[in-house]
């Protein structure tokens, strides 16, 4: 009797299920070597997520987090074979998912790992020195725009999520209890979380999508205590700023450079 | 309809090659020992740059390399997934790997990808659809592929034909060439209670553009009989070297792969084993190994 691959698929997913008619083994009865693909498919994808949230697994726990994982991989199968991209639903899934409901930060974390992911694979770019920033006249300064690093992500968090990355990932110091806005800058080949000062994140957003500094600092100054020079030593330094654009010509960057990237877009296709 | 933009065999040298796992980058190019080649799976290098690209952009200076997908789904009952495959071409486009290869399994249904090889039966209509999905990999590639044959736990009652008629079926319909894992042969025959050597006696040895060397690990199966579950995580067997042995007499040297996927073992480790495939492909250049 034919076996369709939906039934297949079914019963690999599901050990409650019978295994399916059709297959011929030589055990008195084929479940333990069908089993093999029920395990292979389920440890494969939880190892997937594993090496997504390192964080959010050491802060749930080994054998939690192999639990949930377990949940996630049948609700939300990846829906491509590149496994970079899978895990998307991670932080709606823990919104949801009663066990966890008293560690709303979690939900956090998972989006900073996403990013961090993101950020990992996204293309390289070659930032600016101090330099390029510090010799432009005060004057041209309000109009000028700036090319940032594709691999540079933001999140705005109402946790400490950045403090507790830091604390699980690198044994930072212990978090503290204010929310933080995020900025993820790849200075070479790993991604690195780093808070960002007051009016940060809008200055920040607002150059990525192409404004002018002038405009960014207007929408940045919301916030009282916004800087500018809390924030732009953070930005270069992070090897996040790839071109400068000066106003009278546009072009006195490098001008495959001189292009923005929106923040926060899940890596195409 | 065969496909013949490029040969079917590929132009790996037939040396021995490993897997390439990130953290083996060092140690293969400060001391490669007999490697000559490198596989890389198709998936895990299809981000738009940072380290994995780099590091390839780097290892490709002074080595060849073996693109093998693990993605695409060709036994799949329903269409190949066209996105995938813009990705492996393009992938295949700048890397420009010395062969190009794909598995003989199942492993995305209804969009959702599962990430493992799943079996399919050998029946006229399943071979008609591994035809097809074959075509439209090489045509959309623009290359030849080799197709790898599995490791099996159990057959299928609806199977026509045994795997050596389908797969060379394949082969000669589609003009793909073959990759042959000798550890696949083994774990299939010892848990199906075949006899390997047949297998590969039967085996179309002439259209094998690789060989895969790999670890299993043998399971206990209280319903009885041997399992072997094919793991990718331990050394290669000794019975495995010896079928191994047995296939480079009949088919003389091919590039060999040494693949460990799990519980990866340091670069000293990995590169022994691929010394103990060097000596293999070394002894059989000489007069009178075939």
């Amino acid at each position: 009797m034919p076996v369709s691959q939906s039934g297949f698929l079914a019963a690999v997913l599901d050990p409650d299920l019978p295994t399916p008619d059709g297959l011929i083994s030589h055990a008195r009865h084929p479940t333990r070597r069908f089993s093999v693909y029920r395990n292979n498919v389920i440890v494969g994808l939880t190892e997937a997520l594993d090496s997504a949230f390192p964080v959010l697994r050491k802060l749930v726990g080994d054998e939690f987090f192999a639990a949930m994982a377990g949940v996630y991989v049948r609700r939300f199968p990846p829906t491509s074979p590149v496994l970079s991209r899978f895990g998307y639903e991670m932080p709606g899934f823990l919104e949801e998912f009663p066990p966890v409901a008293h560690l709303p930060y979690l939900v956090d974390i998972a989006r900073l790992e996403l990013l961090i992911r993101e950020s990992y694979h996204e293309a390289d770019s070659v930032a600016v020195d101090n330099n390029a920033v510090l010799t432009i006249p005060p004057g041209e300064l309000p109009s000028c725009r700036f090319a940032l690093a594709p691999s540079l992500r933001l999140l705005r968090s109402r946790y400490p999520a950045c403090s507790i990355w830091h604390s699980n990932a690198l044994d930072g110091p212990r978090p503290g209890t204010e929310a933080e806005d995020i900025m993820v800058v790849r200075p070479e080949f790993d991604p690195r979380p780093v808070v960002l000062p007051n009016g940060g994140f809008e200055l920040v957003a607002r150059l990525a999508e192409g404004a002018a500094l002038g405009d960014a600092c207007e929408h940045a100054s919301a916030d009282d205590r916004f800087r500018l020079d809390a924030v732009m030593p953070i930005l270069v330094s992070g090897g996040a700023v790839t071109g400068v654009i000066r106003p009278e010509s546009e072009g006195n960057c490098n001008p495959e450079e001189a292009q923005t990237h929106p923040p926060n877009q899940p890596s195409g296709q | 309809m065969p496909f013949d933009a490029q040969p079917a065999n590929g132009t790996l040298p037939p040396k021995p090659g490993v897997g390439y796992k990130e953290r083996h980058f060092r140690g293969i190019i400060e001391s490669p020992g007999s490697v000559n080649w490198l596989e890389i799976h198709a998936e895990n290098y299809m981000g738009r740059g940072g380290r994995p690209i780099a590091q390839l952009r780097r290892l490709r200076q002074d080595f060849a390399f073996s693109c093998h997908g693990v993605g695409l789904s060709i036994g799949g009952e329903g269409p190949l997934d066209e996105q995938h495959l813009e990705r492996l071409k393009a992938l295949v486009a700048w890397l420009e790997p010395a062969a190009f290869s794909e598995h003989l399994a199942w492993s995305t249904h209804e969009g959702r990808y599962f990430n493992d090889l799943l079996p399919l039966p050998y029946s006229r209509e399943t071979l008609e659809r591994v035809c097809q999905h074959v075509d439209q990999v090489q045509e959309s590639v623009g290359r030849a592929m080799l197709l790898e044959n599995p490791s099996s736990y159990f057959s299928f009652e609806e199977s026509e034909m045994n795997e050596i008629e389908f797969i060379s079926e394949v082969s000669s319909s589609t003009g793909c060439g073959l990759l042959l894992d000798v550890n696949n042969v083994f774990v299939s025959a010892a848990n199906n209670r075949f006899d390997p050597v047949d297998y590969i006696d039967e085996f179309p040895l002439h259209r094998v553009g690789e060989i895969h060397l790999g670890g299993h690990e043998d399971e206990n199966d209280p319903e009885g009989g041997t399992l072997l579950i094919d793991n990718h995580a331990a050394a290669v067997s000794d019975p495995v070297w010896e079928l191994y042995e047995y296939t480079l007499r009949q088919s003389g040297p091919l590039p060999t792969l040494v693949e460990w996927d799990n519980d990866v073992p340091d670069w000293p480790v990995l590169a022994a084993e691929a010394g103990r495939a060097g000596r293999l492909l070394d002894s059989c250049v000489r007069p009178g190994c075939r």
